[in-house]
C-alpha cells in the first residue's frame, strides 16, 4: 500500500476542507463567547407564553442595558446576551420581566466582567502556546537518538496546527448555522485535540524510529510508508472504533450542553489520526528529500 | 511469559477489592472488631459539579487597583470569612477556593435562593473608622473612602462641571479589631464594645488626640453606622459603637465583625447560575451515553481481538472501577467535561491495549512462538505508549494550571480526570491485561491462533 505517493493530493484535500471555514473566520471574526469578551448571558423560561425577542430587547433598553441580543432555543428558552450585569441590574431585569411577561425562571445566568474576559483570552493563548512548546521539546528529546530529531517535533506541530485549523474552521461554520461560540469549553476541547494529535503522530514516529535501525537499507520514503502501514490498523481501531464510538454515543445521546464540545472532539480527534498519517509523516519525507526545491519547476512531482 | 504470576494476581485482587470497597460505599468505615469503636471513618460520597446539579458559581476579585499587592494571607482570611458566612446560611457543600493571586471562587451547588448568598457575600463586612472632619453624619449615609487606594489615585482632580465626590480618609480598618461584644449602656441601649490590637490602639490614640472635637464615622461597607464626636482622646485601645441597635442587629453586626471583617474588599467579576433541571437532564443523558459507548467498545474488542480482547475488556472494567474509586477517594468533583475526560482516558486505555495486540498479531504472523510474540508485543509497544501518554499528560497539566488560575472548575475537572485516567490506564494495560493474558495462556494450550487471536 503506497500512502505516501499521493501526499500532495492529501495536502490539497486538507487545504480544501480547512479553507472555507477560515475564510468565514477572516470575514466575520472569531465567534468569541462572553468567557473571553466579557458580558452576560441570561437563559430564562416562562410559565406563560414566551415573549417576542423584540419586547425583551425593549425591556433591556428601558433598563439602560446595552448590546442586548435575544435568541430562542429548541427547548423553548430565551437566551439573552448583553453587556456585563451586576446583581442589581440583573434583579432589575428580572423584576421587570416578571411584571411584563409573567413568572420567569432562571435556567442559567453567566456574567463575566470585562477585565476577566481579557485575561482569559491572553492566558488561553498562552496555555495553547506553552503546551505545544513543551510537547515539541519532549518529542525532540525523546527522538534524540535519530537523525534530525527536531524535525519530528516540528512535523508533529504542523499536523497539530492542521487539526487546530480544522476545528476552528468547523466551529466557524457552526457559528453561522448553529450559533456556536468559542467558550472555555471549546478551549478544553482544543487542548485535548492537541494532546491526542501528538499522541497519534508519536505512535507513527515511534515506528519510524524503530524501523530506521532495523530497516536501515530502505530509502527514507519507503521506510516511512512501511511504518505508516504497520501502524494503520492500530490507528483505525483506536480512533475510529473506540474513541469515536464513545464520542458518537455522547453526541447522539448526551445532553445538549455538551454537543458542541463533543463535535469539536469528534472532528478534532479524527483529524488527529488523519493528520498523523497524511500530514506529519509526509512532511518528514518532503523535508528529508528537500522537495521544495522542485516545487516551482515544470512538471512538479505531484 | 511473566514470572511471579501469583504475586501479580494477588496484587490485582487487592487493588480491585480496595477499589470496589470505595466504589460501593459512601462512607469508609473501619471499626475495631473487638469493641466496635471507629478507627477510621471518611466520607467519600461522589461530588457532582454545578453543571450536573445546578447551583451558583461566583468569582470574586480583590477590589483594589492593579498595582496594589494582595498578600496571600489576607486572601486566605477573606476566603475563610466567606466560607463561614455562607455556611452559616445553611447552604450545604459549599466550596470556596482561592483562584490565582487575587481571586476567590465560590460554588454553591443545588442552591435555590441565589439572592441570599450573593447578598451575604457582598456584605463585605469591611469596617472602617473614617475621619469626617467637622460634619456630623446621619446613619445610613453612603460615603466614599480612600481605603485601599494608592495615594496618587486619591488625589485625582474631578472633571469640570461635576461636583467632586468627597473621598474621606480612613483612619483604620476592621483588621485592627481584636475583640468585639454586645453591651448595654446605662439606659439599656444595646451597643457594641470593641478592643483594638496594639497597632490599632496606637493609631487610634494618635488620631483622637489630634482631632478632639471632630467627628469619627464608623462605616461598614461604605455605609455610616454611627458618627460620634470625639469627646476625649481614646488611648486605651477600646471603645463602643453606639447606634439604633436592638439586640438582634447588634449581635448580627458583632458576628460579622468578629468573623467577618474582610481584609480586602471584594467585587463580583463573574457569576453563573445553572438551573437544576438543565443539570439533571445533562447528567442522565451523559451517563446513558457513556454506558452505550462502553458497551459498543467492549463488544468490538471481544469480537475483533478475541481472547486478548476479552482480557482487555476485563481490565478496562477494572480500570473503570479503580478510576472511579480514585475520583471518590481524593474528592474529584464530577462535571460533564470531567465525564468526557474520563471517557477519553478510557480511549487511551484501549489504545494502549490495541497497540500491544496489533504488535502481538504482527509477531505471530511473522512465525514467532507465542512466548516470544507475547514478550515482544509489550516491550516493543512500550516506547510508543510511554511517549504518547506523556504528551497527553503534559497537555493536561497545562490545562489544570489554566483552570486553576481562573477558577474555571469545569476546565480543571476535565484536566484532573484526564490526567488521572491516563495514569491509571497505563497500569491497566501494562499490568492487569498483561498478567491476565499470561495466566490464561499458561492454563490453556493454544494451537489455533486463527481462532483465539483473530489473525
Amino acid at each position: 500500500m503506497n500512502l505516501l505517493g499521493k501526499r500532495y493530493f492529501f495536502f490539497t484535500l486538507s487545504l480544501l476542507v480547512i479553507l472555507p471555514g477560515l475564510i468565514v473566520l477572516a470575514t466575520s471574526g472569531l465567534p468569541l463567547s462572553i468567557d473571553f469578551t466579557g458580558g452576560s448571558l441570561l437563559e430564562v423560561t416562562f410559565v406563560g407564553t414566551t415573549p417576542q425577542p423584540a419586547d425583551v430587547i425593549t425591556l433591556y433598553e428601558d433598563a439602560n442595558i446595552k448590546d442586548a441580543k435575544v435568541q430562542t432555543t429548541d427547548s423553548g428558552t430565551l437566551v439573552i446576551r448583553s453587556e456585563f450585569l451586576d446583581n442589581e441590574k440583573r434583579d432589575t431585569v428580572l423584576t421587570s420581566m416578571n411584571a411584563a411577561f409573567g413568572e420567569t425562571t432562571i435556567q442559567r445566568f453567566d456574567s463575566v466582567g470585562p477585565s476577566i474576559g481579557e485575561q482569559v483570552t491572553s492566558r488561553a493563548a498562552m496555555a495553547v502556546g506553552v503546551s505545544s512548546l513543551l510537547v515539541v521539546i519532549f518529542i525532540a528529546w525523546s527522538f534524540r537518538g535519530i537523525k534530525g530529531a527536531y524535525r519530528y517535533g516540528i512535523s508533529a506541530i504542523l499536523a497539530m496546527l492542521h487539526d487546530v485549523a480544522l476545528i476552528f474552521s468547523v466551529t466557524a461554520l457552526g457559528s453561522i448555522f448553529l450559533g456556536w461560540e468559542i467558550d472555555s469549553l471549546f478551549l478544553t476541547g482544543l487542548l485535548t485535540v492537541i494532546g491526542f494529535s501528538m499522541q497519534d503522530s508519536i505512535v507513527v514516529f515511534d515506528r519510524i524510529r524503530e524501523n530506521s535501525s532495523a530497516l536501515r537499507r530502505l530509502d527514507y520514503e519507503t521506510l516511512v510508508n512501511h511504518s505508516i502501514v504497520q501502524t494503520l490498523q492500530r490507528s483505525i481501531n483506536t480512533q475510529l472504533m473506540t474513541v469515536e464510538f464513545l464520542l458518537l454515543a455522547l453526541a447522539f445521546f448526551g445532553g445538549v450542553t455538551l454537543r458542541q464540545f463533543v463535535v469539536v472532539l469528534l472532528v478534532g480527534l479524527m483529524s488527529g489520526t488523519y493528520s498523523s498519517i497524511f500530514i506529519a509523516a509526509p512532511v518528514l519525507v518532503v523535508w528529508e528529500k528537500q522537495e521544495w526545491k522542485t516545487w516551482f519547476k515544470k512538471k512538479a512531482t505531484v | 511469559m511473566i514470572k511471579r504470576q501469583n504475586t501479580r494476581l494477588v496484587v490485582i485482587v487487592i487493588v480491585i477489592a480496595f477499589a470496589l470497597w470505595i466504589d460501593l460505599n459512601d462512607t469508609l468505615l473501619i471499626s475495631n472488631p473487638f469493641n466496635g469503636s471507629v478507627i477510621y471513618s471518611r466520607d467519600v460520597s461522589p461530588q457532582l459539579g454545578l453543571d450536573l446539579r445546578g447551583g451558583l458559581q461566583v468569582l470574586l476579585e480583590a477590589d483594589l487597583p492593579e498595582d496594589v499587592d494582595v498578600s496571600a494571607e489576607s486572601m486566605e482570611v477573606a476566603r475563610s470569612v466567606i466560607e463561614n458566612r455562607t455556611n452559616a446560611l445553611g447552604v450545604a457543600e459549599n466550596v470556596v477556593q482561592i483562584a490565582g493571586d487575587r481571586r476567590i471562587v465560590g460554588e454553591f451547588p443545588g442552591l435555590k435562593d441565589t439572592e441570599g448568598v450573593i447578598n451575604t457575600i457582598q456584605q463585605t463586612g469591611l469596617l472602617e473608622f473614617v475621619d469626617v472632619g467637622d460634619t456630623p453624619m446621619a446613619a445610613g449615609t453612603i460615603i466614599q473612602t480612600d481605603y485601599g487606594l494608592s495615594p496618587s489615585a486619591a488625589e485625582t482632580t474631578p472633571a469640570e462641571g461635576e461636583e467632586a465626590p468627597i473621598v474621606y480618609h480612613t483612619v483604620m480598618a476592621g483588621a485592627a479589631l481584636e475583640d468585639v461584644g454586645v453591651t448595654q449602656d446605662t439606659l439599656g441601649q444595646f451597643q457594641i464594645a470593641f478592643a483594638l490590637n496594639s497597632e490599632g490602639s496606637d493609631v487610634f490614640a494618635e488620631h483622637t488626640i489630634a482631632n478632639s472635637g471632630k467627628f469619627l464615622a464608623i462605616v461598614l461597607d461604605k455605609e455610616v453606622i454611627s458618627a460620634p464626636r470625639i469627646n476625649e482622646p481614646i488611648t486605651g485601645g477600646s471603645g463602643v459603637i453606639s447606634g439604633q441597635f436592638d439586640y438582634e442587629s447588634a449581635n448580627a453586626l458583632t458576628v460579622q465583625l468578629r468573623y467577618g471583617s474582610l481584609p480586602v474588599p471584594l467585587k463580583i467579576v463573574e457569576s453563573r447560575i445553572i438551573g437544576p433541571t438543565l443539570g439533571e437532564d445533562s447528567l442522565q443523558r451523559s451517563l446513558k451515553a457513556g454506558l452505550i459507548g462502553i458497551i459498543i467498545v467492549v463488544l468490538f474488542m471481544a469480537i475483533y481481538y478475541r481472547l486478548p480482547g476479552i482480557t482487555a475488556d476485563i481490565s478496562i472494567l477494572f480500570y473503570a472501577a479503580i478510576a472511579f474509586a480514585v475520583f471518590k477517594g481524593i474528592g474529584v468533583t464530577l462535571t460533564l467535561p470531567g465525564i468526557a475526560g474520563f471517557m477519553l482516558s478510557t480511549g487511551s486505555a484501549l489504545d494502549a491495549n490495541i497497540l500491544v495486540f496489533e504488535r502481538l498479531k504482527e509477531e505471530l504472523r511473522r512465525g514467532r512462538t507465542l512466548k516470544q510474540a507475547f514478550d515482544m508485543a509489550w516491550s516493543r509497544a512500550w516506547s510508543s505508549i510511554r511517549d504518547s501518554n506523556a504528551a497527553v499528560l503534559i497537555t493536561s497539566l497545562i490545562l489544570f494550571w489554566f483552570g486553576n488560575a481562573f477558577g474555571a472548575s469545569i476546565v480543571k475537572g476535565f484536566a484532573i480526570t484526564l490526567a488521572l485516567g491516563v495514569s491509571i490506564s497505563l497500569f491497566s494495560a501494562l499490568y492487569i491485561t498483561r498478567t491476565l493474558l499470561a495466566v490464561v495462556l499458561d492454563k490453556i494450550k493454544i494451537t489455533n491462533f486463527q481462532r483465539w487471536f483473530g489473525i
